[in-house]
């Protein structure tokens, strides 16, 4: 019918909508040769001048991930991936150790101030401080002195290794071991930098923080690495952006995220995912194969993910939550989408083992053009959480009829005191509401974008307000000319 | 002339519905489309603001003079025509606040005009908000969601009292209405009333005429309209019923 071209050509036009951040930076860079062997291991060690105990948990876990295959379970198709053909270590060239902002190459700070994230704090948005790392290290955090009045360490992981090495000994890959999975394995071996965060009892980190990743050099891999610990009674809030220029092979960026809540602590973790994610054909774009895991080791702990994935050629992501305390919360809100040819394999784990544990899962998917997007999900109730509650809520919407959706939800109870909801539905976005919105003056994509956001305001509500702002806009780029 | 619709043909899915039918409408004039239910009442608002699925087939519809038929609905209403709908849509966590500030600055953006600054538009919301005696919390839920059904139909009215159209098309908004609801919608219509505005008011009963008094009286029966007349019509049709154009027209 003459609506359902019409309804393919509006989709097609806002799925075709510009990847703005594809811009690249011509910077002096120090790179590791391609390939992965215990060389690439110690050169990344030796560059990073690491004490020996990070170098043999790199060298063990390299030894690891030999062993292992690279998983195939996932709803996603992707030609193999060379691991020998990527460069593992790459970064701006520094002519010496950074003091202040005025040190810190003009070029990069060119970058950031493009991706609109400035990191000169007089000029910067009040109350969010920031850490950025552009392809395998971070180049500058800021409001340190300000953080560490309250006895907050917020730094780049490399930092944290020279700095505070009982507490990154105590608690790395406590989370995520090594063994956990192959792309886990592989960013224990490799992993360049990114952020590490430790909250002390009972602070309140007062302004936002915030990670800014950025790939820039062609050929590499980005392997960060972010570890965030809150103490008993405190509370963090925690974001992540992510950008990377526009090219015409696949990046892979393969980070892990691990957070602990001890006692009473609270940590809200919040990502703006938008890599690039490949052209209107599918040609190149990043893989972004993640593993974050939060574990509430305290009692009455609580830790709550909130994503908004828009960029990536290929996703495999699922933030989960290891619910060990008496009392703990978990929860996951997600809005991913996809366009043209993304796919997506994303949701979240939900292990309860404490007593009364509580886990919500919000998921809305939304998908277009040739776009798949898969929701895969596990509730675990272990043999002694009594009284565990789960909901969990899976939408998904469709514009268009050559996209797919996918609901995998496996739920497994060991406890019969369990109560686990699981509700899904998929639509597809209606005619009849387009027409109104159409009525009322509305244009078709004006009407979309309003209809999406809508449909996701439940996720989008969760995020922090600087964040909520730019998340919605960029669904709405994203779906750009993605109706018809 | 506001709307003028001449040998109107339309067909859904290949089966025509509309089969000829002439409309003239002139600034200032209400005109009452009344009818027998499946003659074409509602696909004659569909086709006037360019829905999807209804296909014409033969003869024009010109607003001020301008053939609209090929024009996007959007642009259509951008231009200043209105439907009130007989079946409200839901939007689900779209707050109706939001949903018609985007209309009323598309609008406004199609007319090159600024875009209304926040405070503006919370005055004139205010002040429609009371026109229509609708609740202030209704505003603040999300399109049409958990609206009863007398809500839904205050709140079209509501939307083209912020818009306000040159032509209005209300399908069957009196439907399902209590009197004090109805008094409300006529309140709303006569407000906008004026020597510049039109209306096309689609019902199925006369009673909405006692408060929203027509100026001329339409009956379609089998896609055309086979009788018109003043406002006496309206009150001859409640008391004999449609039998009679039946039987009239069918000889």
């Amino acid at each position: 019918m003459d609506k359902e071209k019409d309804m393919n050509k509006v989709l097609d036009e806002v799925t075709s909508g510009e990847y703005k951040y594809g811009f690249y930076t011509d910077i002096e860079m120090d790179t590791a040769p391609k390939g992965l062997t215990d060389d690439t291991i110690r050169f990344i060690s030796a560059k990073k001048k690491e004490p020996e105990w990070m170098l043999e948990y790199r060298l063990k876990a390299f030894k690891h991930w030999l062993k292992l295959k690279e998983p195939e379970w996932a709803h996603v198709k992707y030609p193999k991936i060379d691991y020998q053909d990527i460069i593992y270590y790459a970064a701006p060239k520094k002519k010496k150790q950074l003091e202040s902002l005025d040190e810190v190459d003009p070029d990069l700070l060119d970058t950031f101030n493009k991706l609109g994230i400035s990191l000169d704090e007089q000029k910067m948005l009040a109350g969010v401080a920031v850490d950025a790392v552009i392809d395998s290290v971070s180049v500058k955090t800021t409001f340190q002195d300000t953080l560490s009045k309250h006895g907050i360490i917020f730094c780049s992981i490399s930092e944290a290794i020279q700095e505070h090495p009982d507490l990154v000994k105590q608690y790395l890959g406590t989370v995520v071991p090594h063994t956990d999975n192959y792309f886990a394995a592989l960013n224990a071996a490799v992993f360049s930098d990114g952020s590490f965060c430790y909250i002390p009892k009972g602070v309140r980190c007062p302004i936002e923080l915030s990670t800014y990743f950025r790939i820039n050099a062609a050929n590499t891999g980005q392997f960060e690495r972010t570890l965030l610990v809150a103490d008993d009674d405190s509370y963090v809030s925690y974001l992540e952006g992510c950008t990377a220029p526009q090219r015409d092979e696949n990046q892979l960026h393969a980070a892990v995220v691990e957070i602990i809540a001890l006692d009473r602590a609270e940590v809200k973790y919040s990502t703006v995912q938008n890599w690039y994610p490949g052209d209107k054909n599918g040609k190149g774009g990043i893989y972004n194969f993640v593993t974050k895991r939060g574990a509430c080791r305290g009692n009455s702990s609580k830790i709550s993910w909130t994503q908004v994935e828009t960029g990536s050629a290929v996703t495999w992501k699922y933030p989960s939550c290891v619910l060990m305390g008496d009392n703990s919360i978990g929860e996951f809100y997600s809005v991913a989408v996809t366009n043209n040819h993304q796919q997506a394999d994303t949701g979240t784990k939900m292990i309860h083992i404490g007593k009364n544990t509580k886990s919500t899962i919000i998921s809305k998917g939304i998908s277009a053009g040739f776009s798949n997007n898969s929701y895969r999900g596990l509730v675990r109730i272990s043999k002694k959480a009594e009284n565990a509650r789960n909901f969990s809520q899976c939408d998904s919407l469709l514009l268009g009829n050559k996209c797919g959706a996918h609901t995998f939800p496996y739920i497994n109870t060991a406890n019969n005191s369990a109560i686990v909801e699981h509700e899904a539905t998929t639509s597809k976005i209606s005619e009849d509401q387009l027409f109104y919105c159409q009525q009322r003056g509305i244009d078709m994509e004006k009407a979309i974008g309003l209809i999406v956001n809508g449909y996701a305001k439940e996720v989008l509500n969760k995020l922090p307000m600087e964040f909520a702002v730019e998340a919605q806009k960029l669904l709405a780029i994203t779906l750009e000319g993605s109706v018809g | 002339m506001l709307l003028n619709i001449k040998d109107l043909h339309v067909s859904i899915n290949g089966k025509e519905i509309l089969k000829g039918l002439n409309l003239g409408v002139n600034e200032g004039e209400i005109h009452a489309i009344m009818g027998p239910n499946g003659t074409g009442k509602s696909t004659l608002a569909a086709a006037i603001t360019g829905r999807e699925g209804y296909e014409i087939t033969q003869g024009t519809i010109e607003y001020k003079g301008k053939n609209i038929t090929e024009l996007e609905p959007d642009e259509r209403a951008n231009l200043g025509i209105f439907l009130s709908f007989q079946y409200p849509v839901e939007i689900p966590g779209v707050s109706m606040t939001n949903f018609i500030r985007t209309a009323v600055n598309s609008q406004r953006e199609f007319r090159g005009e600024e875009p209304l600054t926040a405070s503006a538009f919370l005055k004139k919301l205010e002040e429609k908000k009371q026109l229509v005696e609708i609740h202030s919390k209704l505003t603040k839920r999300s399109v049409n969601e958990g609206f009863s059904g007398g809500e839904k139909k205050k709140n079209e009215i509501f939307q083209m009292a912020m818009l306000e159209p040159n032509l209005a098309i209300l399908d069957e908004t009196d439907s399902g209405l209590d009197i004090d609801a109805l008094k409300v919608v006529a309140k709303g219509v006569n407000a906008l009333r004026s020597s510049d505005n039109g209306f096309v008011v689609i019902t199925h009963y006369q009673r909405l005429l006692d408060y929203i008094v027509p100026d001329f009286v339409h009956v379609i029966y089998d896609g055309r309209i086979v009788k018109s007349g003043g406002k006496g019509l309206a009150h001859e049709l409640e008391e004999k019923g449609y039998d009679w154009i039946k039987e009239q027209f069918d000889n």
